[in-house]
């Protein structure tokens, strides 16, 4: 069986909303991509060295990364003689396997690390402009359609508007926030919300921090006694430390995730900004180097346009027209 | 730095090449390839790199590298007059219009500081051009976007322009030329909401707001992290407004920013001004020569010496070189310089802009912090002024009140005593060896 049908096979188990939601938010990710695809697919009939190299162009503009394509090409270029494949559309399988195959080990990685019988905490983090806010508001959601009490903390005391936006989400969503005034110490922010958390008894505190850039040695100072200050209230707290990442953004992310990770010991990864041209390739490079999974991705502006990332529907939604017109192609020879 | 700049990718090419008697056809390509993988790691767009890589190669497969005695230096001299050129000249002006008010358009999309861009260009208007901007907050889906806009407003004490976020952007837009009109304000700068450059609904509510206001800018925003995406992004933006100009922010982070390359080859619009920090004066004039050096990974020397410049008040500089070439420096001009540089930011921020800063051993991951400064600065503080004019008095007894004064501990006077005496000589040496060279400038300081 091909590896579309078995990929096709594994998603109809779940829900078609969310298969619907990957579509359709990937679907410009996909269109540009896919036609790229079907195009270099077309005018190579055969897998030599310069559908390779156009390969690893294709690759390269999803900023997927020189090093981590290097490798993967050199991977397919290996399997490829092994299989003895050579017509260009016998490879296109393999490449998504080998794309899956790296963005997820197994099935358990993505899910949020969230306490059945005691308050979990969230910690998000990231540079200035990607969504953090946005994405706690969409979190806020999701755990309170759970069924669970939900708790926000303004912990971006610097922006200005910062706390206003996170109390708006708060309102829309129908939960409490934490916050003091502009300017405050955020460390002092999470120390105040951590005793409302635990005096309310709530499920659930999502602890929102003021975007900084990875260079900002202070800035990363100031995010590490954030950490600190929580895990000295609840010993294994925070139960996640959520980098958001916004899809457009390039090699640089690299260095975002492993500065972000020093800092405060990243558990996963929310993509935002899925919904547009952009494919966020740098995900693979950042899987590969440096162990991190991608837990969340964010598909639209909508308040439930977050899903849990998961690879087999990401390389679905990305290559969703390739496993349509592959079975179209089954049919005709089966017939 | 997480990737290697051009300069050590071509090492290892080089390294083949030096001690052959001459540069082949191959060994050219070998270097082409280099440079292409140096671009990629910078995020500049594959095609564009592949235009650009055709360019230089014909350039140094032609006489210029090939018969060079330094071909490496070569070929990055090619690489960098090609970017140069490609990047054009430098282009900060904002236009005016003939008849006030002229009316600048913020667009980009979501998170790339458009809000906060805002501010800081109506800062430099007033600042630097003696206009009476007003800002405009057409923002009416991001939560928040409109108080943030009248907190950066209140912060400049300079009039901000909204309906709440139940009116409609193009409504808000024409409102707000009429209150500029009446009010006398000679730029009203408009900060729409971000969107997706495929989000056709809320880009034709873009054109909308232009139609109304006729601008003499549109500006596109990007986030100088962008990655290949950014040809698209700029190209959707392009084709629908007709923009005038962009502008990069988050420069002050580490990216090597080679988005603007992709946006300045797919758009042939100038960058105009460059966003370097959270505070509202960090907007800098985009210098396209410095940028270029930035995304080959060779450091931003000029950069350092205009920030230098500016923030370092000259009269002082020039009695404390003074004092430096006689050897009769003390304690307190030390102090001085210290806070000399401090205005210049943060440490690892001027580190960064040095050439070769990464490189060098001890430096490449060194994180400067800049409390260290503050305990030097402590130290001295707790000198006498005897002490700090002749730091040879400092006895066994001496060290340890002032180590218990500034909190430190004697190993730590002890040190920056030592940094002291060592800093002097090497002002010596270096003064002597200066000598009868003729004097330019006027700038040293403790760490260059």
């Amino acid at each position: 069986m091909s590896f579309f049908k078995k990929l096709k096979e594994k998603i109809t188990g779940q829900t078609d909303s969310v298969t619907e939601k990957f579509k359709n938010g990937l679907s410009k990710t996909r269109e540009s991509f896919v036609s790229k695809m079907n195009d270099l697919v077309s005018r190579y009939r055969t897998v030599d060295e310069e559908f390779f190299e156009e390969l690893e162009d294709l690759l390269i503009s999803a900023d997927v990364g020189v090093n981590t394509v290097m490798e993967l090409i050199d991977d397919l270029r290996g399997e490829a003689k092994r299989q003895n494949i050579k017509d260009a559309k016998d490879i296109q399988p393999l490449i998504s396997e080998k794309l899956a195959e790296r963005l997820q080990k197994d099935d358990s990685e993505n899910a949020l690390n969230v306490k059945e019988d005691e308050m979990t905490v969230i910690l998000f983090v990231g540079v200035n402009g990607v969504g953090k806010t946005t994405t706690i508001g969409k979190v806020a959601h999701r755990f309170k359609e759970e069924g669970k009490s939900v708790l926000l903390a303004a912990g971006d005391t610097f922006r200005a508007g910062a706390i206003e936006q996170l109390s708006v989400w708060g309102e829309r969503v129908g939960v409490d926030t934490i916050k003091q005034q502009e300017g405050s110490d955020p460390a002092a922010v999470m120390y105040d919300a951590i005793q409302a958390a635990k005096s309310r008894q709530v499920d659930v505190l999502l602890c929102d921090t003021a975007g900084r850039l990875q260079n900002k040695v202070n800035l990363m100072k100031e995010l590490e006694k954030v950490k600190r200050v929580i895990s000295r209230e609840i010993p294994d707290a925070p139960h996640e430390v959520l980098l958001v990442l916004d899809a457009t953004t390039g090699q640089n992310a690299l260095s975002q995730a492993k500065t972000f990770s020093e800092a405060t010991d990243v558990s996963g990864i929310a993509l935002t900004k899925l919904d547009g041209t952009a494919k966020g390739g740098i995900v693979l490079a950042i899987r590969q180097e440096l162990d991190i999974p991608v837990k969340l991705v964010g598909l639209g502006e909508g308040m439930d346009d977050l899903q849990t990332f998961d690879a087999e529907q990401y390389v679905h939604g990305l290559f969703a027209d390739l496993v349509n017109g592959e079975e179209d192609d089954e049919e005709e020879t089966s017939t | 730095m997480a990737f290697e700049g051009l300069a050590e990718r071509l090492q290892g090419t080089l390294d083949k090449i030096r001690g052959k008697g001459k540069v082949t056809e191959a060994d050219v390509k070998e270097m082409m390839r280099e440079v292409r993988l140096a671009l990629l790691e910078a995020d500049v767009n594959f095609k564009v790199v592949k235009q650009f890589v055709n360019r230089v190669k014909e350039r140094a497969v032609g006489q210029e590298v090939m018969k060079s005695l330094t071909p490496g230096q070569q070929v990055i001299k090619v690489v960098n007059d090609e970017l140069k050129e490609l990047m054009g000249g430098e282009q900060s002006k904002i236009n005016v219009a003939d008849k006030p008010p002229t009316v600048v358009m913020m667009v980009g999309l979501q998170g790339a500081g458009k809000t906060t861009t805002t501010a800081k260009l109506a800062n430099h208007l007033r600042k630097d051009h003696n206009r009476k901007p007003l800002l405009v907050g057409a923002d009416v889906y991001r939560p928040a976007a409109i108080d943030q806009l009248e907190t950066l407003g209140k912060q400049l004490d300079m009039p901000v322009f909204s309906l709440g976020t139940e009116a409609n952007p193009v409504d808000i837009a024409k409102q707000a030329m009429e209150e500029a009109k009446a009010n006398h304000n000679d730029y009203v700068i408009i900060d729409t909401a971000g969107r997706l450059h495929v989000d056709e609904e809320l880009m034709e509510e873009l054109e909308n707001i232009k139609a109304v206001t006729e601008p003499e800018e549109v500006l596109l925003v990007v986030d100088a992290m962008t990655g290949q995406d950014a040809v698209n992004v700029a190209d959707s933006f392009n084709n629908q407004l007709d923009l005038s100009g962009v502008v990069m922010t988050k420069l002050d982070g580490d990216t090597r920013g080679g988005a603007a390359i992709s946006i300045k080859a797919v758009t042939d619009t100038p960058i105009k001004f460059a966003g370097m920090g959270e505070k509202i004066d960090a907007l800098e004039p985009f210098h396209p020569d410095r940028m270029a050096s930035r995304i080959l990974g060779m450091g931003d020397v000029l950069s350092l010496i205009e920030k230098a410049q500016t923030d370092v008040d000259e009269e002082k500089a020039k009695e404390l070189e003074r004092k430096m070439r006689s050897n009769d420096m003390t304690f307190d001009d030390f102090l001085e310089q210290l806070s000399q540089v401090k205005k210049m930011g943060p440490l690892d921020e001027i580190l960064g802009m040095m050439p070769g800063a990464n490189k060098m051993k001890g430096l490449k991951n060194a994180k400067v912090d800049d409390k260290q400064l503050a305990h030097i600065e402590a130290i001295i503080r707790s000198m006498t002024k005897e002490e700090r004019d002749n730091p040879s008095v400092l006895n066994g007894s001496r060290k340890k009140r002032i180590a218990r004064g500034s909190g430190t501990s004697v190993p730590e006077v002890n040190r920056l005593l030592k940094q002291f005496n060592e800093m002097k000589k090497m002002m010596k040496q270096m003064s002597s060896m200066q000598k009868g060279k003729k004097k330019g400038g006027g700038l040293n300081l403790p760490f260059m």
